[in-house]
């Protein structure tokens, strides 16, 4: 590191702010373009059944309609589902594909696209298409559901449900203390601000310019090629900003299906919109239904787990999580059984949704581990103490760090938990009851192959660049410090570029892997640029570094300086000149350390505490103060770090007392798709929140960064769960924990 | 959305005429709902007729004592404005229980008698609604009915009124002045709206093309013995599961007369003047306060997910009766319950 103040670890404010703040930066919806026209879908009104005509005479007779599209006059695509299996985050199944025939899959499916002139006149004009249908009953409840299968094909890229070990039941049977309870997690949608949205520029000759709201240009991009055949030299995707996703835009969704398909079939340029209502006929965080059993000794010590969850998918594909497999490591117990089923329902196809998997399954598991608490008598954070694990027993590997301890004795200390009165309904002001609550999070830490290239021009200026995204998380910072200090240039000097399949590869940004993983390649990119411009400095006649090696040079102030004399130095720029360059490119890459994720596991992991003030009579719930404090490796940046706690906080809080997808099960239909009617939590939901980093040393990658997009939310929920126990003695087991079950 | 044409009305008459002679015109001014009901192709209006340069913007002193309330006076300058806060302190109280600072700045006096229903089905054209297309049926009475009526239901609608503003100013026995192209007329504020029957199509009594023009308030009485108690889903920016306006007149430890409206259970603002009776002469005690709650909310009938509301709303009526008689009416910044 040269610089002498690195900006990794500074509070550095988000280089991408000004743009955003002032409008300017581009989202997918906003790119223009010559001769565009504006698409709109046309949702079905039936859950499940057949589209038995579709009258779209008034919709193409209506002001500025350029055409209808449907399943009877198509663009026509491939029957088979490999290609569009094209997509890195499928799941096994038949994927979804609109228009490929006259089946409806789930209420609100596009049936149709109306094209017109304006935004105004397709919106008007989607209304105008008549469907008949014939309809079946659909189930949308997953308690429902025909039947409870574990999934045949396991999906890619999550972790396996564990095989038992030890004798769960038996165990279980024989403990003095026993812990049984269900739970539910309702479904929720993602909701984000920004709508999904498609801009396809038709460039003529062929060529594809398009703008997807995505949380990662190359999966829609290989997408579209393989499923319209399309040469990839020619499809070009950008999406420099996303208006929060939180899972939702790691697939390709119908939108930029049917804009591609309307382009193609009409040569021009297309903007489809998806309204809010229609954000909630694509990925969702499916219900599920659980049960954790718990055997512990008199002490709390934990003799026996057994999780058992099933969760929603769609007819068509198998989506599946890691709801089960945290039960298996967490805490220290050598009797383990867990097990994952899935239910059909008539839905879209589920998708991951902040910390999938963890957020359902960790809630049930750490509400559970309340019980056993009271249960056994013993206070919560020592119970948690009392069966830490220190191995995780799931793969049998050491934990590459893991500082959680340390997160319990910093959260419960900042929080004031020694306050606590253990008994419920002990503490009260007034009215109001007030309770304690806590739970532990937890999350993988993941990394992903990426690369990422540096390029330094002869102004001294240092662009870097990688195809992966910032959803918001403040990506483009991160990686602007991560530059600066490589070559020891100011920030102002460095400009990040994401959202690009121009750029080296990434995959999807999801999982919290894109700050460890694109961090790392760019870094590793600006390593090369160092050996690259050295090399070049050494060559300039009469070099003053003519014998340097990279360990005897400091790179700094857009020089290259002797470590030992600095005042013997060469500028970037005359490196630059000496070469005959105008730019200087250099690639880098990271690949994940197969070694050592094969020898250790790693994961961040949080101590949420949280005050509620519960009223006695009417049920109704504040949060008065959240701390949450993180283990996360190493914090590159404690102010977007913060803000992406926070924001998964107050997720979690949302979960825990708002958020809920109201599926009338009669019609098969979300009725509350709105912003009005779904609640997530207002400002006056949210009390002061305490983030704290715990100090943890992590060498899975260059970086030693864990990342920190999932671990907020993850236990949120059910530490506002416990504490509203421990105010009114209530133990409610199913989310959104609203007034009506506090009566 | 459908298209539309777009007039500005100049004069009072003129905006009446417009739109009485035709019926497919309505009339506009903040719009907060019904340009929501037109994204949903709820409400297909070929003609609005915008109403918002009309002078009913003045909020004046009646010679009785009270307040006559433009039409067009936003929700926000009302909530604010210093005779109001003075002298009907529940009327403000119960607008900041509303909506968004935003929502407020653009909905109108008028606007927020007239807003409809937030029933789920009302707004989804897929779905069947006796409200929206008459005959089609009610789905909310099997469906997902967490915030539908309890009160004054019927077989063919369980809808609500959404507002809170409407429940202090039945409370406050406010009068409607109504314009229309039979000229005017007064009509109490309990008549003003109405209960579903067979005709759920209606939330009122307004013929079409009759304007409200103002909201009269009679003069100013209660003291600090009221509040505007309202429980929802959400601290902030969400529609009453149950609300409660109540207002008392304090003779000593005993009530002299008692005023109790509730929001949220009902296709209107539910008043029940025997269930107030019951308070008069009584002593301020919670078990005065549940036997008037026992006749307010007589017949109550919940329909599956709203079942919770009976009991709610009872408790809410005897909290909302305890603040008022304490002279401690419920702060709206503050989300504590008091």
């Amino acid at each position: 590191m040269s610089n002498i103040h690195p900006y990794v670890g500074r509070a550095t404010s988000r280089v991408d702010g000004p743009l955003k703040v002032s409008g300017l930066a581009q989202y997918a919806a906003e790119f223009g373009a010559p001769d565009l026209a504006y698409a709109a879908a046309v949702p079905s009104a039936i859950a499940k059944g057949r589209v038995t005509s579709l009258d779209v005479s008034a919709a193409r007779a209506a002001p500025g309609v350029i055409d209808v599209l449907s399943h009877e006059n198509k663009l026509a695509f491939p029957e088979d589902d490999e290609p569009f299996k094209n997509d890195m985050v499928a799941v096994p199944g038949s994927p979804f594909r609109p228009f490929r025939d006259d089946q409806v899959h789930y209420s609100g499916q596009a049936i149709a696209l109306v094209v017109a002139d304006t935004h105004e006149n397709a919106r008007h004009a989607a209304t105008l298409v008549r469907a008949t249908y014939a309809a079946e009953t659909p189930n949308v409840d997953v308690a429902s559901a025909a039947n409870h299968y574990e999934p045949p094909e396991p999906r890619d890229g999550i972790p396996p449900t564990p095989e038992p070990r030890g004798d769960a039941a038996g165990a279980f049977a024989a403990a003095p203390v026993q812990v049984t309870a269900d739970y539910r997690v309702v479904a929720e949608h993602h909701n984000p601000m920004e709508l999904q949205a498609t801009t396809v520029v038709w460039e003529g000759d062929g060529r594809l310019l398009i703008h997807n709201k995505t949380q990662g240009v190359v999966n829609p991009k290989n997408y579209i090629c393989s499923v319209f055949g399309l040469d990839e030299d020619k499809v070009r995707l950008v999406s420099p900003f996303v208006g929060g996703a939180f899972g939702m835009a790691l697939r390709p969704h119908y939108d930029v299906f049917l804009a591609v398909m309307a382009s193609l079939k009409l040569q021009r340029s297309i903007r489809l919109v998806l309204t809010r209502g229609q954000m909630f006929t694509m990925g969702w965080r499916p219900d599920c239904l659980q049960t954790v059993s718990f055997g512990a000794d008199a002490g709390g010590r934990l003799t026996s787990i057994q999780h058992h969850a099933i969760q929603a998918t769609s007819r068509y594909e198998d989506y599946q999580e890691p709801i089960v497999n945290w039960s298996g490591f967490l805490y220290d117990c050598d009797n383990v059984a867990l097990k994952y089923e899935l239910g059909k329902v008539d839905t879209p196809t589920p998708s991951d949704m902040r910390a999938p998997g963890a957020t359902t399954g960790v809630f049930a598991l750490e509400c559970a581990m309340d019980e056993l608490a009271y249960a056994a008598k013993v206070d919560p954070v020592e119970l948690r103490l009392m069966n830490y694990s220190d191995r995780d027993k799931n793969d049998d590997k050491p934990f590459s760090s893991k500082e959680l301890r340390e997160a319990y004795r910093l959260g419960a200390e900042r929080f004031g938990w020694s306050k606590r009165s253990p008994e419920p309904r002990s503490m009260r002001e007034g009215r109001e009851l007030i309770g304690y609550g806590m739970a532990t999070g937890c999350w993988e830490a993941m990394t992903m192959p990426h690369k990422a290239r540096a390029t330094l021009t002869a102004d001294g200026k240092l662009e870097v660049g990688c195809a992966t995204a910032d959803i918001g998380t403040g990506t483009y910072t991160i990686l602007a410090q991560i530059a600066a200090d490589a070559l020891g240039l100011d920030i102002a000097e460095v400009t990040s570029r994401v959202g690009d399949t121009s750029l080296p590869m990434a995959p999807v940004e999801g999982g919290s892997w894109a700050a460890a993983s694109a961090g790392s390649a760019v870094k590793s990119a600006c390593e090369t640029l160092k050996d690259e411009l050295l090399k070049r400095a050494r060559g300039i006649d009469g070099s003053p570094l003519a014998n340097a090696g990279l360990d005897h040079v400091v790179f700094g102030n857009g020089r290259i300086a002797l470590a030992s004399d600095p005042a013997k130095a060469v500028s970037f720029a005359d490196v630059l000149k000496g070469a005959g360059l105008d730019k200087l490119e250099a690639d880098g890459g990271f690949e994940p350390d197969k070694d050592f994720a094969q020898t250790y596991a790693g994961y961040t992991h949080a101590a949420c505490f949280v005050e509620v003030r519960v009223d006695e009579d009417l049920g109704v719930v504040r949060l008065a103060r959240v701390v949450s404090a993180v283990a996360a490796g190493k914090i590159l940046n404690p102010l977007t770090a913060r803000s992406q706690i926070l924001g998964g906080v107050v997720m979690g809080c949302g979960m825990a007392l708002h958020e809920e997808t109201l599926w009338d099960k009669t019609l098969g239909r979300v009725m509350n798709a709105n912003l009005g009617e779904y609640h997530v939590p207002a400002h006056a939901d949210i009390p002061d929140i305490d983030v704290v980093f715990v100090d943890e040393e992590d060498g899975s990658n260059p970086l030693g960064v864990k990342g920190l997009g999932e671990i907020g939310i993850v236990g949120t929920a059910a530490a506002v769960a416990n504490a509203i126990f421990h105010a009114t003695g209530k133990r409610v087991r199913e989310l959104p924990i609203t007034i009506d079950k506090l009566l | 959305m459908m298209n539309f044409s777009y007039t500005r009305a100049e004069t009072v008459a003129e905006a009446i005429a417009a739109v009485a002679g035709d019926p497919a015109a309505r009339f506009i001014a903040g719009g907060t709902n019904l340009v929501d009901l037109m994204k949903y192709d709820v409400m297909k209006p070929e003609r609005l007729v915008d109403i918002t340069r009309l002078p009913l913007r003045e909020i004046e002193a009646t010679d009785a004592g009270g307040l006559r309330i433009g039409a067009l006076v936003p929700n926000s300058d009302l909530a604010y404005d210093a005779r109001v806060q003075r002298d009907y302190p529940l009327l403000a109280s119960a607008i900041l229980a509303g909506a968004s600072a935003q929502l407020r700045n653009a909905a109108t006096t008028g606007g927020n008698l007239l807003q409809r229903t937030r029933c789920y089905y009302f707004y989804d054209v897929a779905t069947p609604c006796n409200k929206r297309e008459p005959g089609s049926g009610c789905a909310a009475k099997t469906g997902v009915n967490r915030v539908n009526a309890i009160l004054g239901t019927s077989e063919a609608c369980i809808a609500t009124h959404p507002s809170d503003m409407c429940v202090a100013l039945a409370a406050l026995e406010a009068t409607v002045h109504v314009e229309g192209p039979n000229g005017p007329r007064v009509l109490p504020f309990a008549e003003f709206h109405r209960l579903p029957g067979d005709a759920p199509q209606h939330d009122n009594t307004l013929a079409h093309g009759e304007m409200v023009v103002a909201v009269e308030l009679p003069a100013p009485r209660f003291g600090r013995n009221h509040t505007y108690l309202k429980l929802r889903d959400r601290l902030s920016y969400a529609f009453a599961l149950v609300s409660v306006a109540a207002a008392l007149e304090m003779d000593g430890e005993g009530i002299a007369e008692a005023r109790i409206a509730l929001g949220g259970v009902a296709h209107k603002p539910w008043r029940v003047p025997d269930g107030e009776a019951v308070l008069k002469g009584k002593p301020a005690t919670p078990d005065s306060f549940g036997a008037a709650a026992d006749v307010i909310l007589a017949g109550a009938k919940g329909y599956g997910g709203n079942d919770f509301k009976i009991e709610l709303a009872r408790r809410a009526i005897v909290r909302a009766l305890a603040q008022a008689a304490a002279g401690e009416p419920q702060v709206q910044s503050d989300k504590t319950v008091n």
